[in-house]
């Protein structure tokens, strides 16, 4: 394990992937910490606000203390167009560690802010969505839902897998023909048709916690049955080996002999396998979110904030909004590269290298 | 063993996947308390005579596993029932059904016809400028998410004016003469074409890579290389066959893939495909619909599977199931 973290670290490509994910995933552990507003905060009066400009150099081209000017929406009668201006009369003075709204943190109360904006200043680093929420902020929220939930699905359906592949292995007979035909036709239905109807048939009214935790387990549908095909084939090659015929000899069930004495040989293919699967189930959140039947609003995910970009005058005028599908995309292609890198160093013979 | 008799054993087991499918079909859906018809009671233009036929068909009054065989039967015998809109549902998804083939099957010929080539060209340059720039190309391709990359392509067309703006035929495609109408429609397929083509070019041309880079190490080119053939020769005789070969097993699964994946690219080019249509009626909680398009996809899939089995066998004479 220690050897191929360090292999890993030697891959150049993969080094930047891993600092790119380490990144990512502070930055949402922080995220109350980073975020400049809290998770309720709207403001009608800013919908779709663009981001704000941060100057370091005074009109009269002095260096100053990095500052802001608020933004004013009007409205014009004449072409029915909102525009917004920046309100010159007052400079607001960006302020670094700074205090703000309270939020708890591993249990602590706290209201430190790494980054914050004088009294009565607005400061939205990546505007504003037709709520007048901070896209900034709701980036952070949205990625702890959306960096997570993937790997929450894995832990559930990889277990599954793992288990159903093995015993429909050993067993074999009957019971293999059985399970592997029900896991084919799982397999046989689209994996993103069955997912939007599962999701569809949940109950309304449900707290976020809780469509949270059931979009976990629908996700986790989705990939556990080709995994266990797959290790139901390395479990016959394995189960005719001398170990196994011993262990059976001395008496051990049936289920240690699976558990204990099969499955870890298949764990080099697990490994590859998981880390080559993390980006299918963000991939599949997000799209979940994205038409509408994963996370909901008021929650942030990146899908359900991608939302905003179906409409054209939006991804015409109002390009910050598309900002969560490149963090999709750039989380997706970090999970890509270091699985790939994995793969060929536990798989030495895989010529799928560069 | 014969082809026919191969044929033959294939179909037989792809009967009891089929089976299943359709009891994941009807009960996950019928699962969730609503009442099947609620949508067709709702809509004044449905006739009583349909609401009370559907009734019958679908057996409400009855225990639920004697409406699953019924609702079974009628499938069978192509009786689909009726949507909310009051259209048959059959109708609906023949006309979806083949939107949606038409674009895979194009964005198929595309993968093949690209990546294959590339994938030999990278071989060939193993660990040379090429090679590397189509490794980073192919990752930048997978990672990137597909109705993301529909926005972006929405964005360019809107600026640019040089393709459709979503859709698959243009207002004024009833006045048109063949000709122009296959024209339209092929301009309509760019856009989602390049959005599910990237995703699978990127996949299949590494294999495709990968394939040869293993053949070209085997002994029997290494032998035809020594016995003093024209490594163009080698590579076009001998080891490109055997290269390909296991990629047909992929076509099954890409054909999966597209069909999920394409449900998301429909929705955001607003193309009528069998994957809007589904999200649609789950929207719409029309349960006619979901159930037969759940089972109409899934179907598709496994002759998908079937198909590339067959023509596996074809090509490798070996393949056993």
């Amino acid at each position: 394990m220690k050897e191929t973290f360090r292999e890993l670290l030697k891959d150049k490509i993969s080094l930047i992937a891993l600092i790119v994910l380490i990144g990512l995933y502070t930055a949402i552990f922080l995220a109350n910490f980073i975020a400049i507003y809290d998770k309720d905060f709207a403001s009608r009066k800013m919908s779709y606000a663009p981001p704000s400009n941060i100057y370091w150099i005074t009109p009269d081209g002095k260096f100053s203390k990095p500052y802001t000017y608020n933004q004013i929406r009007e409205f014009n009668p004449n072409t029915l167009e909102t525009t917004f201006k920046q309100d010159r009369s007052k400079k607001y003075y960006l302020k670094f560690f700074t205090e703000g709204f309270e939020y708890k943190f591993l249990g602590l109360k706290l209201h430190h802010h790494l980054l914050g904006v004088e009294e009565g200043g607005n400061l939205f680093l990546l505007g504003c969505d037709i709520n007048g929420r901070d896209n900034f902020s709701r980036l952070l929220y949205g990625g702890q839902i959306s960096l997570t939930i993937g790997f929450l699905a894995l832990f559930i359906s990889f277990p599954i897998g793992l288990l159903y592949g093995g015993i429909s292995g050993y067993l074999g007979g009957k019971t293999d023909i059985i399970m592997m035909r029900i896991a084919e036709a799982i397999m046989s239905v689209p994996s993103f048709y069955l997912l939007i109807i599962l999701a569809a048939i949940l109950p309304s009214g449900m707290t976020s916690g809780q469509r949270f935790m059931l979009i976990t387990i629908i996700l986790s549908f989705i990939g556990w049955a080709g995994f266990a095909r797959v290790v139901r084939g390395m479990v016959l090659s394995i189960k005719s080996q001398d170990y196994v015929t011993s262990a059976q000899a001395i008496g051990a069930s049936k289920l240690r002999i699976i558990l204990k004495h099969i499955l870890p040989q298949t764990s080099s293919y697990v490994i590859i396998a998981i880390t080559l699967s993390v980006p299918s189930y963000i991939l599949a959140e997000s799209g979940l979110s994205f038409i509408g039947l994963g996370i909901q609003q008021p929650d942030a995910s990146w899908g359900n904030m991608l939302k905003e970009a179906q409409e054209f005058a939006n991804i015409l005028y109002r390009p910050w909004l598309l900002t969560p599908g490149f963090l999709i995309f750039v989380a997706v292609l970090s999970f890509n590269l270091i699985g790939d890198t994995i793969r060929d160093i536990l798989d030495p013979k895989s010529k799928l290298k560069i | 063993m014969p082809l026919s008799k191969f044929i033959f054993k294939r179909i037989i087991q792809a009967i009891p996947i089929l089976f299943i499918v359709s009891l994941i079909s009807f009960f996950l859906i019928r699962m969730s308390p609503v009442d099947p018809l609620a949508e067709l009671r709702l809509n004044p233009s449905i006739s009583k005579q349909t609401l009370e036929y559907e009734q019958k068909r679908l057996g409400l009054d009855k225990p639920i596993y004697v409406q699953y065989f019924l609702w079974a039967k009628s499938f069978i015998q192509g009786d689909l029932g009726t949507c909310s809109t009051g259209e048959r549902v059959i109708d609906k998804i023949k006309e979806r059904t083949l939107n949606t083939l038409l674009l895979s099957l194009n964005v198929i010929f595309w993968t093949w016809a690209i990546g294959i080539p590339i994938g030999i060209i990278a071989a060939l340059n193993y660990r040379k400028a090429f090679d590397r720039i189509l490794t980073i190309l192919s990752s930048i391709g997978m990672a990137i998410p597909s109705f993301f990359f529909a926005i972006l392509l929405l964005i360019f067309a809107q600026k640019t004016g040089l393709f459709p703006i979503g859709g698959l035929t243009s207002f004024d495609f009833q006045n048109m003469t063949i000709f122009e109408k296959i024209l339209d429609i092929m301009h309509h397929l760019i856009l989602p074409t390049i959005v599910l083509a990237t995703i699978s070019l990127a996949s299949l041309s590494r294999q495709m890579r990968a394939n040869l880079l293993d053949v070209l190490d085997s002994d029997y080119v290494k032998f035809a290389k020594t016995k003093g053939l024209s490594p163009f020769k080698v590579i076009f005789k001998h080891a490109l066959r055997n290269a390909i070969n296991p990629l047909i097993t992929l076509l099954g699964f890409e054909f999966a893939g597209l069909l999920s994946g394409a449900a998301l690219t429909e929705y955001v080019f607003q193309y009528p495909g069998l994957g809007r249509l589904i999200l649609e009626a789950v929207m719409k909680s029309d349960i006619n619909l979901v159930m037969a398009s759940l089972m109409i996809g899934s179907t598709m899939l496994v002759l998908g599977n079937l198909l590339s089995d067959i023509m596996l066998k074809i090509t490798d004479p070996r393949v056993r199931i």
